[in-house]
């Protein structure tokens, strides 16, 4: 028992609630959501050191012992998301200060990402799966929001896509709750996980987990992605960093936590199926960011590589594989935040995002070129930067499987998404610069300084992974021994 | 009961999907807030049609599964404000290219 799990969640709405009262004030409004997001990332830090040091933390609202009631729970993995989504989200607010406009300032801009963050930490914390559900939509009512501000065509256009996308999926969510809890009676994830082991995961029980893989890879863009790129390049700079870094990957953790604490029987049914959905994923996200000379196209189609690459460890379900993942999930939302607010940098500078038009922007801009190669390099998973670590780990995991075609499909999309980035550096970077000194706007700090925290972060985060390893350890065991969880959740 | 129940919630995601697979807005929206409505009776459904008292004790002996009623309560209420949102981003679009056709709004100039 323990009320400081609500915080992550409660602040958020609170804040946002309140700032649509302050509507006139703008720099109060800024300063309250940047307050919220650090000490959002405070706590993130007091819990991971808690759970360290005595375990899984679990809240029973209203004192409602579970099953019955609705529940809370940190693990060491949802503490690690929440603090990386606190870090990105505060960045992205950093960057929105300067960027984002009066209008959507005026448009209760502020609220809403307060309101996205609630519904994100929400989903990593909770215990069960209808509240999961409801999160999922309070984060997804806040991103249509989010994508239609500003009331440009092509976001209306991309939004309405978006939004029946997602309330499709919602459906098929409802549908396998509702089978779920006929089958078995109980919505309570540890109580579920019992329930299920009880009966021996029945190829019913089996059936709904695919239902519940569809509704996850829809909204994580595992394979079923087509309506990513779109949605993703149609919104202003910092909503979509925002989007990239965030709203996939709360997907990636339903599919983690829904296949390693509940379906986890039939290893060699589902997983086989993750495993082929997460190699065709790498694939079409490679053809697509080689295919486009849009820059947001480009690294939308990223976004989608990562994903594959982050359930190609699932799919191996191995320790290593596991915390491969996970340094790789909390890498991928960092550099991903980066790549968009560089790009989205980029496109502000030459006013247009076709990287044909653009060349010699590091002339001009030597520290915006120097970020943007290192962010390429991080994300091919050179030596010293974040990404390799995961690479290693997912690698290692694979070898000792012997799944010889998954660990080539995720090594030779690094070297699309290497070759993907060099073909934007040398076009938009290298070369004539077509921006002459008196039509050279300057940089502003507000720009730069977010790039530039994010960039130290993963630089840190490579050559720091010492630190976050004891983290990230306990968060695999957690995930592989689902008993830890139910002993938390159940019996404590 | 059951078997009623889940016919009619068969029906209503067919009338759905024909709605959702049409080209007007209005219609897609339509058929995205039926086909939430029959997930909710399919929740009933699949917690038990019991015809038993109301859930309080003391009040008879076989009692009504409380769960999926304050699920579908729930879940209800998020399907108002989903529907809600998205008739305004229908209304916005009309206002902004003065068309409730989807296939006109693929590919714009300023793209």
């Amino acid at each position: 028992m323990n009320n400081i799990l609500v915080l992550p969640m409660a602040i958020p709405v609170l804040a946002g609630i309140i700032l649509i009262f302050f509507r006139p004030y703008i720099k109060l409004q800024r300063w309250i959501s940047l307050c919220v997001m650090i000490v959002n990332a405070g706590i993130a830090i007091y819990l991971l050191n808690r759970i360290q040091a005595e375990g899984i933390v679990g809240l029973n609202f209203g004192g409602w012992e579970p099953p019955f009631g609705i529940v809370f729970v940190a693990d060491s993995f949802s503490a690690i998301l929440i603090l990386t989504t606190s870090i990105v989200a505060a960045i992205c607010l950093l960057y929105a200060f300067s960027t984002i406009g009066k209008d959507h300032e005026n448009m209760f801009f502020y609220s809403f990402v307060n309101f996205l963050v609630a519904g994100v930490n929400g989903s990593f914390l909770t215990g069960d799966l209808f509240n999961l559900y409801v999160c999922f939509e309070v984060m997804l009512v806040a991103s249509y929001v989010l994508l239609a501000l500003g009331g440009k065509k092509v976001q209306l256009k991309e939004s309405i896509k978006y939004v029946v996308i997602n309330v499709i999926s919602s459906w098929f969510f409802l549908v396998a709750i509702a089978y779920l809890y006929g089958m078995v009676g109980t919505l309570n994830m540890a109580h579920l996980s019992e329930r299920i082991a009880e009966s021996g995961q029945t190829p019913l029980l089996t059936t709904i987990s695919i239902v519940f893989l569809t509704v996850f890879a829809l909204k994580s863009g595992l394979l079923l992605y087509y309506w990513l790129p779109g949605s993703y390049s149609a919104p202003p700079t910092a909503v979509a960093a925002l989007f990239g870094a965030l709203l996939t990957k709360v997907g990636v953790y339903a599919m983690f936590r829904v296949f390693t604490l509940l379906f986890y029987h039939e290893l060699s049914f589902t997983h086989t199926i993750i495993g082929v959905l997460a190699g065709l994923t790498l694939i079409g996200g490679s053809i697509g960011a080689v295919a486009y000379r849009d820059i947001r196209q480009i690294i939308s189609y990223n976004v989608i590589i990562a994903i594959g690459f982050i359930l190609v460890g699932l799919a191996i379900a191995t320790p290593e594989a596991i915390e491969g993942s996970i340094y790789y999930l909390v890498h991928d939302m960092i550099v991903k935040a980066l790549l968009f607010l560089l790009a989205g940098s980029m496109i502000m500078l030459t006013g247009t995002a076709r990287i044909d038009y653009m060349s010699g922007l590091i002339r001009n801009y030597p520290l915006l070129g120097w970020m943007f190669f290192i962010v390429m390099l991080s994300l091919a998973g050179i030596p010293p930067l974040s990404g390799f670590i995961g690479k290693v780990l997912v690698g290692q995991g694979a070898v000792e499987t012997g799944s010889y075609l998954l660990l080539a499909l995720a090594f030779l999309s690094s070297i699309v998404v290497l070759y993907s980035l060099l073909r934007v550096f040398l076009n938009c970077f290298w070369g004539e610069t077509i921006i002459s000194e008196e039509d050279e706007r300057p940089q502003k700090k507000g720009w730069l300084i977010p790039c530039a925290i994010l960039t130290i972060a993963t630089i840190g985060l490579g050559l720091g992974a010492e630190s976050l390893a004891p983290y990230v350890s306990n968060a695999a065991d957690t995930l592989l021994n689902p008993d830890k969880y139910i002993d938390a959740v159940l019996y404590d | 009961m059951e078997t009623l129940i889940t016919i009619l919630s068969g029906v209503l995601v067919t009338v759905a999907t024909y709605l959702i697979l049409s080209k007007s807005v209005m219609r897609v929206i339509l058929g995205t807030a039926i086909l939430s409505h029959a997930a909710h009776l399919l929740i009933m459904t699949m917690g038990g049609l019991k015809t038993g008292s109301v859930p309080i004790l003391g009040e008879g002996d076989s009692n009504v599964d409380a769960l999926p009623q304050a699920l579908i309560l729930t879940s209800i209420v998020i399907s108002f404000a989903v529907t809600a949102v998205s008739l305004v981003l229908a209304y916005r679009i009309y206002k902004e290219t003065k068309t409730d056709d989807l296939y006109e709004l693929r590919g714009f100039k300023d793209e």
